[in-house]
């Protein structure tokens, strides 16, 4: 950016004498080339990360100011969409960075050969956290989200959940992150025992939906009592829209969580400055960013803290969290269980 | 004529660039696979696809033909308003369209609060049954305005005849009505079930769990989460041959009625009165309330966020706008072409291909494409212009079932005078062929725009940093939460669409009748 601002300043002396037009066009083209030399990081991220709303934006200008880089965003769908486009484009794909997968996908990403090791970054996690290519950028609990005015005594465990007439709506492991984290919550707490819990979760299902989008809207629209969603949910609405009515139910079970890491692809020609977003991801500055707009856990919590608001979210008295190998192993037959006990 | 029988005529060639689009997209999906294997639950889903699909397609074609035989026969204020308002439901983003008829029919609604009143118990929505709800909601209205289509289509002069000689209405529709029926509905029937064999997000999000399964999950499945390609171009090979059968058994069906030419004037039609005309006033009345109370639910909801929509609405409106007016114009100039040359030519070819991409997965179709231009170009780079091809081939076979039964009306009517006329092509297109399909060109080419308006399968794989189309940015705006905003951002997608489809609607209305 400096060569560039200073080539303009040149051009400009230059164009006060006519007699120079011609020598300030050819000044013109070198400056033109000098900003074409800025070297580029291109981010492959999922959809909602990049949009007006996403942390996206402002994570691009914080990183701009001081990488004297340009910053590209490519978006894919979501988390599992982001793992299926890394593997179409393989070795020559243009991204450097990859933001989004989960602990759910990593395994899998880790045995594509495409992601390069990065090195640890300090962070907040409530479990120890170590994978070679991946570096955890925020992270969420799993839960079960209701409006407190509508449901009096919320259920404590997937037990109590399975005897009330509650009705859920949750969404379907095969096409969607949260879906898929639900499965394993429920594989990881209860083992060999997940199909009865399925079964018994059966008349509290009423409807399963591709995404999450579907199925939040349809909690809000009053057409079920609960959603699966996160235990930081709650706090969007309490702080974007002054709302305390919305709840995450803590289960007795503890919590699954959710882990969003970014990598680095091996075939990165940036590889320097891929490294070095991936640090500034977990600076205070991305951490803030993250917070209010993924409305997710920091990775590493900022010196100022958590906004207000989120002490008053439920803190779940155990934390689940599958290794990536585990998760990767039991991801198959589990989301097979969960399909036989719902389909009878 | 031996040498021409080696020529191709453009609607031979299109047929083979659509068909080389549609199955190449999946071959080079299958290219890229390293084994070929279905999975035992996907024959569950195929079956309930069959199901859901057949089920929905009956339900559809039965319940249209009263619905538009009243709308045929009868005249009242708004009548016009009604018939073009009808196109709405079909127009609608899945999504959206699903949360209406929550409101309606799900819990909490008007359904359900009026059982309670009777002191009958809630009824649930989530279910086959809701599946099929949803389906017909989505194809009432098209399957409505096809036979109204077929009915306009009847010369008002054999009606003439039937009450000069005063045919009962019982015999005129055994002489002059059934004919058209038994013409029409196998196309319509084929159609409508084309359409709900592709269905994903409303199976899934009505069906209530995982039973409710289609092809086209299994396929989202493979390609996004397991990233099992062969596994994807199998299941879309399962899709392309239940499509061929489909297309060829409703094409043998699929009679031609000749009534003979009529002087095209139209005239008020026999309106029976006393009980027929009670019936009518129930079939529309229900039809209305079936088809615009959720219609009404997504304007009411979207109300409130007008005032709080970003600016970055704006700029989504006119990408979404350019991309539905060039698929629109696209479309139709291929479906011309191709229904003109399918009523021309005795083989089903051309019918076959021009159908084929209702059963083309707009995930295999991208995915397909993405392998295709990445090694030259990035993909990104080319997002509108994908979708725009995309959103062409992928609404051509709505616009080409619409022309052909009017088009080989036409052929069969008019085709020996032109020919004996000897009209060179650009004259008879002018003065035959354009004013007698206006009416379905214009119809045909609005739902595309509309449908092109409201698709978002193909821009999400290649989208690239800020070119967010309408549905995508609706789609962002419920990931930040912001649902009261995306309700409303919903409700200018409606209104655009269905202010495109207007436009074009009209546009063809007033050529036929100029």
């Amino acid at each position: 950016m400096h060569g560039f601002s200073i080539a303009d300043q040149f051009r400009r002396n230059l164009e006060k004498d006519m007699n120079t037009k011609l020598l300030a066009a050819g000044l013109a083209c070198i400056a033109s080339q000098a900003a074409a030399e800025t070297p580029t990081l291109t981010v492959l991220t999922y959809d909602s990360f990049t949009s007006e709303w996403g942390p996206g934006p402002a994570i691009e200008k914080g990183f701009e100011a001081s990488c004297g880089c340009d910053v590209k965003f490519i978006s894919a769908g979501d988390g599992a969409a982001l793992l299926a486009r890394v593997k179409l484009e393989g070795k020559d794909s243009k991204a450097d960075v990859v933001v989004g997968l989960d602990t759910n996908l990593t395994a899998d990403a880790s045995a594509t050969g495409l992601f390069a090791p990065v090195a640890a970054q300090p962070n907040s996690l409530p479990v120890p956290f170590s994978d070679a290519n991946f570096i955890p950028f925020d992270w969420g609990y799993f839960a079960f989200v209701y409006d407190k005015t509508k449901v009096a005594v919320a259920p404590t465990s997937f037990a109590e959940l399975a005897a009330s007439d509650l009705k859920v709506v949750i969404e379907d492991p095969r096409s969607s992150t949260p879906g898929l984290g639900l499965v394993l919550w429920v594989k990881d707490a209860y083992g060999d025992k997940a199909p009865q819990i399925w079964a018994d979760l059966a008349d509290n299902i009423i409807t399963v939906t591709p995404g999450w989008s579907e199925a939040y809207g349809m909690f809000t629209e009053g057409q079920a009592d609960m959603v699966l969603s996160y235990t930081t949910s709650p706090a969007y609405h309490l702080i974007a829209e002054q709302d305390d009515t919305k709840a995450a139910a803590a289960f007795t079970e503890g919590h699954y969580m959710q882990v969003e890491v970014a990598g680095k692809l091996a075939s990165s020609q940036q590889p320097a400055l891929a490294d070095q977003f991936l640090a500034y991801l977990t600076s205070d500055a991305a951490q803030s960013v993250l917070i209010t707009t993924n409305w997710m856990y920091p990775a590493k919590t900022p010196a100022e803290g958590l906004p207000k608001g989120f002490e008053t979210l439920v803190q779940p008295a155990k934390s689940l969290l599958m290794t990536a190998a585990d998760a990767e192993a039991a991801r198959a037959p589990a989301i097979a269980e969960w399909q036989a006990a719902l389909s009878k | 004529m031996a040498s021409s029988a080696f020529k191709i005529s453009p609607a031979q060639g299109l047929s083979i660039v659509i068909a080389a689009l549609i199955l190449g997209s999946a071959a080079m999906v299958a290219a890229w696979a390293d084994g070929f294997a279905l999975a035992p639950a996907d024959w569950q889903a195929l079956r309930f696809t069959l199901l859901q699909a057949g089920l929905s397609a009956a339900v559809s074609s039965l319940l249209a033909i009263p619905v538009a035989r009243a709308l045929f026969r009868r005249r009242f204020p708004l009548r016009g308003l009604l018939i073009r308002l009808l196109a709405a439901p079909f127009v609608l983003p899945v999504v959206v369209a699903v949360m209406g008829l929550l409101t309606v029919f799900g819990r909490g609604g008007p359904i359900n609060v009026g059982l309670g009143w009777l002191g009958l118990p809630e009824v649930s929505i989530f279910g086959l049954h809701g599946v099929v709800l949803a389906n017909v909601f989505f194809n009432l209205p098209l399957a409505t305005r096809m036979l109204l289509h077929g009915w306009q289509a009847i010369p008002s002069e054999r009606f003439r005849l039937a009450q000069s000689l005063g045919l009962p209405p019982s015999t005129q529709f055994r002489h002059l009505e059934a004919p058209m029926l038994r013409a029409q509905l196998p196309g319509i029937f084929a159609v409508i079930l084309l359409i709900c064999l592709a269905s994903f997000a409303i199976a899934l999000m009505l069906g209530g769990g995982p039973k409710a399964s289609t092809l086209e999950l299994a396929i989202y499945q493979s390609l996004r989460f397991e990233f099992d390609l062969g596994r994807a171009a199998l299941l879309a090979a399962v899709q392309f041959s239940l499509c061929a059968v489909i297309t060829l058994l409703a094409a043998k069906l699929t009679l031609p009625q000749g009534f003979g030419a009529g002087l095209g004037r139209s005239m008020d039609s026999p309106a029976p009165k006393s009980w027929r005309r009670l019936c009518d006033v129930v079939a529309i009345a229900a039809a209305a309330l079936f088809l615009f109370g959720p219609l009404l639910a997504v304007v009411i909801k979207g109300v409130p966020g007008l005032a709080a929509l970003p600016n970055g609405v704006w700029p989504a409106v006119l990408r979404s706008v350019v991309v539905a007016v060039v698929s629109a114009l696209l479309a139709s100039a291929a479906a011309l072409i191709m229904a003109t040359g399918a009523a021309r030519n005795k083989g089903k070819a051309i019918e076959l291909a021009a159908m084929l991409p209702l059963a083309a997965s707009a995930l295999v179709l991208g995915t397909g494409l993405f392998l295709l231009v990445r090694p030259w170009i990035a993909p990104e780079s080319v997002a509108l212009p994908i979708t725009v091809l995309v959103n062409a081939t992928l609404t051509l076979p709505y616009l080409f079932r619409l022309l052909l039964p009017e088009a080989r009306q036409l052929r069969a009517d008019y085709g020996r005078l032109t020919a004996s006329l000897g009209l060179p092509r650009r004259t008879r297109l002018r003065f035959v062929t354009l004013p007698r399909l206006a009416r379905p060109l214009g119809y045909g080419a609005g739902l595309a725009a509309a449908l092109s308006m409201g698709d978002l399968g193909v821009i999400a794989l290649f989208a690239g940093d800020g070119g967010a189309t309408l549905p995508l940015f609706v789609q962002h705006l419920i990931g930040a939460y912001r649902l009261q905003q995306a309700a409303a951002a919903s409700l200018i997608l409606v209104a655009v669409s269905f202010a495109l489809f207007w436009a074009f609607d009209r546009l063809g209305s007033y050529y036929a009748d100029a």
